[in-house]
């Protein structure tokens, strides 16, 4: 300790520093990806073999499934499904526990960092995790039969928009919790029943004409329609904008929120 | 370069209805070690909190290494360490990863950061421990960490807030020999204490703070000579007797409810006079003025109850 007194740190542009945030959650990836890396796509996995080779083989291929298998049919439904998922968990206990069971994010506000830049960071994580779990799931479900081409690689960056569509506004509210309670609830009342009746399993037109706007409300109906018409190439391009907007405007919402949380959380 | 790092005139603070910090007045000197003492809730976090530009002032005007917090935070952080009062390493990341990653907040660059962190490690002697997480670390290597993290940056300014609360005396020595150190390399400490001995031990000079406000400013030996005499006696009676009238030997007295204090210049003489008129306590001790007499002076109440 004989160097001259000459603080070494620097302010960096926003985008360089949510960058560095980023770095901080691989570096914990590195340590600890092998008990979190089955978590992230068994469920859909099982979901795939008991409804998609069980169940499915009662099914026959008709004009709603898009007259293929029913697994082949389940499976772009499933990456959103899959991402959807993650982003739950990713959204709720691992914000609530850097705010204040680790608060690793007042540590990083001690330094050049600002709150809404942990908050990017911590998205862009997010995003990244979702993406590369979908495309695992991928893998499986292409060894599992459940793929008929490469069109349902578009499913891919579709499903991680429709994740980030339900991650972005949960993470802005885990920023106000002081416990964990009411995540069960998002879990058991919001997830469960979103991954049930919004498509992936069977057309929404099903539902009782009462329930079927609220499948509309969900990002995950959004998510399934782009990303099963894109696998299967019949997604028209008004449908699609629509879609993507309406997903594209939850993340932003959610983002201006969560800035607004973030920062009467931290900077207080 | 600014002689003045920290300068506060009328600062507050509330939360909501709450005035934690109630118009303070501070300058901060480079190069020294200041302390604010006093109890919990004495409004001393609050104000590091703004001085570590992490929390808005509420009023009143703050200047921090010549910059205002509330338009340069990032670039003031840049150039600050900061020890928080609870620990908030990453758990879950190695001694090492915790150094490394925190230094590349600060926009440094991984081959810096990496020859930092092992010249920290030695610094903190977490040596052994480097590659080990960082969660079966025992509460004094803890904190020896946080402090070997906060000087990643090379910060002229060091704020610690409550640095040893919690540890046991070999690790709080430990510690403290570990800021002796950085003040002599010429880092400026700003410390919240409410230990009277830390206090007397680290400061060059310190305010002593009670309810949000300033009681008193000045260096440990000019605050006991200004509120204190020079020697205490403590005498201690019979539990729930109530003690003899003992103005007569003393300056002052002050009854709490274990002891009785004797403020005077010569305690044994003191003493001697209660034995003559045929007091005799239980025990007594005779002891020099310290912070926490000036403490209770200033306030009527002790400070670590």
């Amino acid at each position: 300790m004989t160097t001259a007194l000459v603080p070494t740190g620097r302010v960096v542009g926003t985008l360089h520093a949510s960058w560095l945030t980023v770095e901080k959650h691989w570096a914990w990836y590195r340590r600890n990806w092998r008990a979190t890396v089955i978590s992230s796509f068994l469920q859909p996995v099982l979901f795939l073999v008991a409804l998609g080779l069980g169940f499915g083989s009662q099914v026959q291929p008709s004009e709603i499934t898009g007259g293929v298998r029913y697994i082949v049919f389940l499976a772009p439904a499933l990456v959103v499904v899959t991402a959807v998922q993650s982003a739950t968990f990713e959204s709720t206990y691992a914000i609530l526990s850097a705010f204040i069971w680790q608060k690793t994010f007042i540590g990083m506000v001690a330094t050049p960092i600002t709150p809404a830049q942990v908050l990017y960071g911590q998205l862009i994580w997010i995003a990244g995790r979702l993406f590369a779990g979908c495309a695992v799931f991928l893998v499986i479900a292409s060894l599992l039969g459940a793929v008929s081409g490469p069109g349902v690689l578009l499913a891919l960056p579709f499903a991680t928009l429709a994740g980030m569509a339900f991650s972005v506004p949960i993470v802005a509210y885990a920023a106000t919790l002081d416990k964990p309670d009411s995540f069960n609830t998002i879990f058991r009342f919001v997830l469960m029943p979103m991954t049930l009746f919004t498509g992936a399993f069977f057309p929404v037109s099903q539902l009782p004409d009462w329930l079927e706007p609220l499948a509309w409300i969900t990002p995950v109906w959004h998510g399934i329609e782009l990303a099963r018409g894109a696998t299967f190439g019949t997604l028209e391009l008004l449908p699609a904008l629509g879609h993507t907007a309406y997903l594209v405007a939850l993340v932003a919402v959610g983002v201006v929120l969560a800035r607004k949380t973030f920062r009467r959380r931290l900077a207080v | 370069m600014t002689t003045h790092l920290v300068e506060a005139k009328a600062l507050t603070k509330h939360f909501g209805d709450f005035e934690a910090v109630r118009g303070i007045d501070v300058d901060v000197r480079r190069g020294e070690a200041f302390g604010f003492l006093g109890p919990n809730g004495a409004g001393k976090s609050s104000t590091m909190r703004m001085i570590a530009c992490v929390s808005g002032r509420t009023g009143g005007a703050l200047s921090v290494l010549g910059m205002d917090p509330d338009r340069d935070g990032p670039k003031i952080r840049a150039r600050i360490g900061v020890v928080p009062q609870l620990d908030n390493l990453d758990t879950e990341l190695t001694v090492r990863q915790n150094l490394q990653v925190y230094g590349r907040y600060f926009g440094l660059s991984r081959a810096h950061v990496r020859e930092k962190a092992t010249e920290l490690l030695e610094f903190a002697q977490l040596v052994d421990r480097a590659n080990d997480e960082v969660e079966p670390l025992s509460g004094g290597m803890k904190r020896r960490l946080t402090i070997a993290r906060s000087l990643i940056n090379d910060p002229e300014l060091l704020l610690l807030d409550e640095p040893t609360t919690g540890l046991d005396p070999q690790a709080r020595h430990l510690l403290w020999d570990r800021l002796f150190r950085l003040k002599q390399d010429g880092v400026t400490l700003i410390i919240t204490t409410h230990y009277m001995d830390e206090a007397e031990q680290l400061c060059d000079r310190l305010v002593v703070m009670d309810g949000g406000r300033i009681a008193a400013e000045g260096s440990p030996k000019d605050l006991i000579n200004r509120y204190s005499t020079r020697e205490v006696l403590e005498l201690r009676f019979q539990p729930g007797a109530q003690p003899p009238e003992l103005g007569q030997f003393a300056d002052r007295v002050e009854v709490l409810p274990d002891r009785v204090l004797l403020y005077t210049a010569d305690g044994e003489a003191a003493l001697k006079a209660v034995h003559a008129r045929g007091i005799n306590p239980l025990s007594s001790l005779v002891r020099r003025s310290s912070l926490e007499d000036v403490f209770l002076r200033l306030t009527g109440r002790t400070l670590v109850d």
